[in-house]
């Protein structure tokens, strides 16, 4: 007599673990019809779908990351591992790109000075930020207040700058939880704040992009509040990061170091 | 054919990604810097180039449309990839370094906006309707 339930996964497991990306289509396409009918029928459309969708997909992570212990929300549950091909950098960057077909090169051209403006402002701010809650938080030492404004920065600009100074691995972890507070954030309260701030056209959007820098946050949270701003948002976002790994251990920690000795 | 719109696509994002690599190299970092920022610019540019000599067909433009579509549905898969469980359970450190950091960034946003306006006189040209407009269109 064979256990119906090892029966059962003995069918099941093959598929769903073996077709990882077909599985993850089908359970996202779930997520978006059940978002798309709720914002139209819970909140007549006063909440976009998509925003409802990213706040699920947010909260699945959650109590994936609480089933399994693992770092990949969803996707560390095996027979959704697809989730989290569908969601990586691969087919998003794709994505992301493939939004700006049809953009007027002008736009860009037109809103680069106020974009840069934005990189380096976001940058600072968040290097600012994180290093003062670092130091109300008994912090005095610039490596890891340098560190902990990284991860105010992005969760990947945190343990880079993070691995360069020599910051304690606890410094880095909660640098790495800050980014993904910001992240998270980032989804959510977009669309919420998005007419308050005037987040409604290409130029706003670019600004945006520059100030938030965080890549997930960014094309999250512009995907919920219009997804025609992405490719302006990416835009400038795109270029956030990898200006945050090399402004941290060098300018932001010189400029942190001089302010508390 | 719709290979075509994806591989003109796909050869954007690898150059770009290349580009960007090269960037950071020259920086001195391992990191990409704008990458996929170039990447956009390039699909723009060869797409912009092919179309004066002949518009691109449906089926073509259908192999890059796609990607563009399902954007949504990937950024649903990003934000349930996420290690969301550590965001929140970081401490009150990381939760006021990240969330002080987010709302101080979003309220920039007017303000840098109003830098230079005059340089994008015609701004009423992009301006974007509400997306639930759109929806329900």
């Amino acid at each position: 007599m064979s256990d119906p339930w090892k029966t059962l996964t003995d069918v099941v497991d093959p598929v769903l673990s073996g077709y990882p990306l077909i599985t993850a289509l089908a359970v996202v396409g779930a997520v978006m019809a059940a978002s798309n009918w709720a914002s139209r029928r819970l909140t007549a459309g006063r909440v976009h779908g998509s925003a409802i969708a990213i706040f699920v997909g947010l909260a699945l992570a959650y109590a994936g990351g609480r089933a399994t212990g693992g770092k990949q929300g969803l996707a560390d549950i095996e027979w959704l591992s697809g989730i989290g091909v569908l969601g990586g950098s691969m087919i998003r960057d794709l994505a992301i790109v493939a939004t700006a077909f049809g953009v007027r090169l002008d736009v860009f051209r037109k809103t680069g000075l106020a974009g840069a403006v934005s990189l380096a402002l976001g940058l600072f701010v968040s290097f600012m930020v994180g290093a003062t809650v670092g130091w109300a938080f008994g912090y005095r030492d610039a490596v890891s207040l340098t560190t902990l404004g990284g991860g105010a920065a992005t969760f990947i600009v945190g343990p880079v700058t993070g691995a360069a100074l020599g910051a304690s691995s606890e410094v880095v972890a909660l640098s790495v939880a800050a980014g993904l507070i910001k992240a998270v954030l980032c989804m959510t309260l977009t669309p919420l704040v998005a007419p308050a701030i005037g987040l409604d056209n290409p130029r706003s959007a670019m600004i945006f992009g520059g100030l938030l820098g965080t890549t997930s946050g960014v094309a999250g949270g512009l995907a919920a509040t219009d997804e025609r701003l992405v490719p302006y948002g990416a835009m400038t976002a795109t270029f956030y990061t990898g200006l945050g790994c090399l402004v941290g251990p060098s300018l932001a920690f010189f400029v942190i170091r001089s302010i508390v000795g | 054919m719709a290979i075509y719109g994806s591989a003109i696509l796909a050869f954007s994002l690898v150059c770009g990604l290349l580009a960007g690599r090269l960037l950071g190299l020259a920086c001195g970092i391992d990191a990409n810097v704008g990458g996929v920022g170039i990447a956009m610019l390039l699909l723009i540019l060869i797409t912009d180039r092919i179309s004066h000599a002949a518009p691109l067909d449906a089926a073509t433009q259908s192999g890059i449309l796609f990607w563009s579509a399902i954007y949504v549905p990937v950024a649903v898969a990003l934000a349930a990839s996420q290690n969301v469980r550590a965001a929140l359970t970081g401490g009150p450190a990381a939760l006021l370094a990240g969330a002080g950091a987010t709302i101080a960034c979003m309220m920039l946003v007017p303000m840098v906006n109003r830098l230079g306006r005059g340089d994008a006189a015609d701004d009423g040209d992009h301006h974007v309707g509400r997306a639930r407009d759109r929806r329900q269109s």
